[in-house]
């Protein structure tokens, strides 16, 4: 009767084994990176991608600071502030970029409606933020000209 | 011990944490050709990065290959000096790193 029982655990215990190193018990991720909406070609698409919708408000309560005029489109200093209430996640797009979408920050908890990255533009055009505050989104634009070369003209 | 691959500088001034971070990562796009062999190389960047403050999440970023090398990241929260804040980011190719310190 032991031995009984043994053969079957160990058998038991061996089709497990099994499972796991063919593949069969792959680990759930956990955290999905949007990759559709960081490989989107255009705005509106990373924009339904990331934040479901292609609509947004203009918000003179944005405020984006970056230079005029980049005289390195591979380090661009981007500042995006806001003085909505409950802002939630600031998303960041520029507009002419192969994959238009830099980037989407989270804000949780006690953070501030603040971020300051710096990122990469193909070439000129819109830098847009994308503010969500209480289930709207609201968005503002700012010019970036990137001169190649850079003789600042 | 291995030198970690984040900076960060978090001051406190009236209730308000700046928090500063530098990673050093080379946030290759996938895009860009090796000049010698002519080869692409491939895309290597960091998808997400995560901060606690005090154990709790405040921010949370997903990142694509638009973010510059060596990323600067600034952000700001309510909170006080002697808080713990522990930042951490993970890329593409599973690597990631983690560092906790204490605002000033």
């Amino acid at each position: 009767m032991q031995r009984r029982h043994f053969l079957k655990n160990t058998m038991a215990t061996g089709a497990i084994a099994l499972a796991a190193t063919s593949g069969l018990l792959v680990p759930v991720q956990v955290l999905a990176w949007n990759k559709k909406a960081f490989e989107a070609k255009d705005v509106q698409g990373a924009m339904k991608a990331t934040i479901g919708t292609e609509l947004t408000e203009a918000s003179d309560k944005i405020k984006i600071k970056a230079p005029d005029i980049a005289e390195n489109g591979a380090v661009v200093p981007v500042t995006i502030s806001s003085t909505l209430a409950n802002v939630t996640s600031i998303t960041v797009i520029s507009e002419k970029n192969g994959t238009p979408l830099i980037g989407k920050f989270n804000l949780k908890g006690k953070a501030e409606a603040f971020i300051s990255t710096r990122i990469k533009m193909g070439k000129t055009s819109n830098v847009i933020a994308i503010c969500e505050s209480g289930g709207k989104f609201f968005s503002a634009r700012k010019e970036v000209k990137v001169t190649i070369g850079g003789c600042g003209g | 011990m291995a030198k970690s691959s984040i900076k960060i500088r978090a001051k406190a001034k009236n209730g308000v944490v700046t928090v500063k971070a530098l990673i050093s990562h080379k946030m290759e796009t996938g895009l860009r050709k090796d000049k010698k062999t002519g080869k692409v190389i491939p895309a290597h960047f960091i998808e997400e990065v995560n901060c606690d403050h005090n154990g709790s999440a405040v921010m949370n970023a997903e990142w694509g290959v638009a973010i510059s090398k060596n990323p600067y990241l600034s952000f700001k929260f309510a909170g006080a000096s002697g808080d713990t804040i522990k930042l951490s980011w993970k890329d593409n190719t599973g690597k990631s790193d983690s560092l906790e310190t204490k605002v000033r």
